[in-house]
């Protein structure tokens, strides 16, 4: 029961983080990027040295945890700031639908610009391996792993939201969040919350590579792709553009995994995922405005 | 566009307003007919070549074509973005598997047909009809509840579908195989085939814009609430053009598995709805002339960047693309494009043969 609970957490965790970065950007600029998938496959890569070998050559993996966390996040910050100034900058007059396939765009250059220089071959990695041995816990054999994502996800949501509330860039975002010209009107500067926006979804990028790249040993050039699947959906789940929603949506979304893998009977197993994207039709039918609707998303006549 | 129905109006008064029979059908079918004479030119060409790797590229693009013009009849026609058609080409690649794969080898491979499917071996065209009308029944059933959302809701629960499909298609081991790949589909060569569903498309979807329900559902996309308000039943509207659009994208399939004579459940994923979209907003999503053009011109282009990846002489050096880069260059010519046209290549005019005044 307890490792149920655990379970849905940690994989919760994963999922309300891409939620969030996916719904910082779409607050501020009406994008959904679907390039944040390859940001997180990019800083899991930024560890390793370029070579087509499956066992990797770890460059920089073999830092010391304290300089590892701060140059992964860094890293995603950087390309994802990076992406916003070469490409989204030119879109900030385009419909959606454009906007979204420029995103795409973008992320196939990033996953080919990977492949060319690793293959698609997944290469197994050893990043901070002192969190694999489990612990016990209320008579439950937990790795200390799931422990700690948990609690650091917990602890950047509390970051976060003091960061949104408490200073007065996080202000200006959400601000922004809820009515951009109204805001940009009072004195915002647009493309300076543009870009924080696009420098914490890269940073939550770059968590999420070093907590999912610690989780399965692995580094895949597809791996930022089911996770921003999961991500995107809660994100919509939620209520586009609410960060609340996003974050208990991606908890929710991974509590029914976690929860259909084991309730379910043994032959509808396989077919899990089929079971979650129909409940995720049912609560996008019952609720379209998402589980919390955000402000200044509903359509105005 | 303006839709008059004013009853009370003196009949004479209401004749004369009255535009002749078929003059939207008349003023329009230039558009059909031109780009079907674009696929005809393309597929004369490549006859004439008689080159078979050629043959076998522009297979593809004419596949492209009827994917993307199926796209484009929900797409381009409602405005709603749908991640979830190649869900719907997925259901008529195996319905065509089904029906087609010689009743010895179906035995061993899936046996959890039902028996009238394991006896069937049908040609190839009836059994492409029959996929079509397989995966329009099944849009029409997902529709049914998807098509009161709107927005990105709607564009979520589509690729929820398409999610669905796939991941029961990849674990069906009895009927689909699951993940391993069904062979022995009879593969058909020739280029006619191919280029013909390609036409029949377009003009599918010619008559649907022109269609009542086409008008009404443009003017949903333009203007929701005042279509609304003017009676339209939006979910209705959309419901059609899923419905047929998903019977167009069930007929893609179906040759698309007749053209490779393998089906997997992952070549009907991501990665063609991305290849799909994409070719369909740089085009101009809400065009038929964007839709096909632009299969045709980044077909061209991704043909042009495999040339290059292959190497090409200059005098007497060889130049060639690095491996991988093909796909780089693509991608950031997409941007390029998206960023100078954000309506895309055709924006949202038709290609005719002249400019009219359409107030006339």
């Amino acid at each position: 029961m307890l490792q149920i609970i655990f379970d849905s957490l940690s994989l919760g965790s994963l999922y309300a983080l891409g939620a969030l970065g996916i719904a910082l950007i779409f607050g501020v600029m009406r994008l959904v990027n679907f390039a944040h998938g390859d940001v997180i496959a990019f800083c899991i890569f930024a560890l390793l040295w370029p070579s087509t070998d499956a066992m990797a050559i770890v460059f920089a993996g073999q830092l010391p945890w304290y300089l590892l966390v701060p140059l992964v996040l860094i890293v995603g910050a950087g390309l994802s700031v990076l992406c916003e100034i070469t490409v989204f900058r030119h879109f900030r007059r385009a419909n959606p639908a454009t906007m979204m396939i420029a995103s795409f765009a973008l992320g196939f250059v990033i996953r080919y610009f990977l492949l060319m220089l690793f293959t698609s071959r997944p290469k197994s990695i050893s990043l901070l391996p002192m969190l694999s041995q489990p612990v016990e816990i209320f008579g439950a054999r937990l790795p200390l792993l799931q422990l700690i994502t948990i609690v650091a996800t917990v602890f950047i949501l509390i970051g976060l939201s003091l960061f949104l509330r408490r200073t007065r860039f996080g202000l200006e975002m959400r601000a922004a969040a809820e009515n951009f010209s109204m805001a940009r009107m009072l004195g915002v500067r647009a493309n300076r919350v543009i870009m924080g926006a696009f420098a914490l979804s890269g940073a939550l990028a770059g968590a999420i590579a070093l907590i999912f790249g610690s989780q399965t040993g692995t580094a895949d050039i597809q791996m930022g792709a089911s996770i921003m699947l999961m991500a995107f959906i809660a994100t919509v789940i939620g209520g586009l553009g609410s960060l609340a929603g996003a974050v208990l949506a991606g908890f929710l979304l991974g509590a029914a995994s976690v929860v259909m893998q084991v309730m379910l009977p043994v032959d509808a197993r396989p077919f899990r995922d089929a079971f979650v994207y129909g409940a995720v039709i049912l609560v996008l039918l019952l609720r379209p405005q998402g589980l919390i609707a955000a402000r200044g998303t509903k359509e105005r006549v | 566009m303006t839709i008059t129905n004013a009853p009370a109006l003196a009949p004479a008064l209401t004749a004369a307003r009255k535009p002749p029979r078929f003059a939207l059908a008349r003023r329009t079918v230039i558009t059909p007919v031109l780009l079907s004479l674009v696929i005809l030119a393309i597929a004369v060409l490549t006859v004439m070549t008689g080159s078979k790797p050629f043959n076998q590229a522009m297979i593809d693009v004419f596949l492209r074509v009827t994917l993307v013009v199926g796209l484009y009849i929900f797409i381009g026609n409602s405005g709603v973005l749908s991640f979830g058609h190649i869900g719907f080409t997925c259901l008529g690649a195996y319905a065509a598997a089904w029906l087609t794969i010689n009743p010895m080898m179906k035995k061993a491979s899936l046996p959890g047909l039902p028996g009238w499917l394991l006896e069937a071996r049908l040609p190839y065209w009836q059994s492409a009809a029959l996929a079509a009308l397989f995966a329009g029944l099944v849009a029409l059933v997902f529709g049914r509840v998807l098509m009161r959302l709107s927005g990105i809701a709607a564009s979520i629960a589509t690729f929820a579908v398409l999610a669905m499909i796939n991941t029961v298609y990849s674990n069906w081991q009895d009927v689909t195989g699951a993940t391993s790949s069904v062979v022995g589909i009879p593969i058909v060569r020739t280029l006619w085939p191919y280029a013909i569903v390609a036409v029949i498309a377009i003009f599918v979807a010619w008559a649907h814009a022109i269609s009542r329900s086409g008008l009404a559902l443009r003017a949903a996309r333009d203007e929701p609430t005042a279509a609304a308000a003017s009676g339209i039943d939006i979910p209705r509207e959309r419901l059609v053009a899923f419905t047929i659009s998903g019977a167009v994208m069930g007929l893609g399939g179906a040759l698309m598995a007749h053209s490779i004579g393998v089906v997997t459940p992952d070549t009907f994923y991501l990665g063609l709805t991305f290849i799909t979209l994409s070719m369909l907003v740089v085009g101009g999503m809400s065009s038929l002339s964007g839709a096909v053009l632009g299969v045709v011109i980044l077909s061209a282009l991704i043909q042009v960047l495999r040339w290059l990846e292959a190497g090409v002489a200059f005098g007497a050096t060889t130049f060639a693309l690095p491996k991988g880069l093909q796909e780089i260059a693509l991608g950031v010519i997409m941007i390029v494009i998206l960023a100078n046209r954000p309506a895309g290549l055709i924006g949202n005019r038709e290609i005719t043969l002249f400019r009219r005044n359409r107030n006339k």
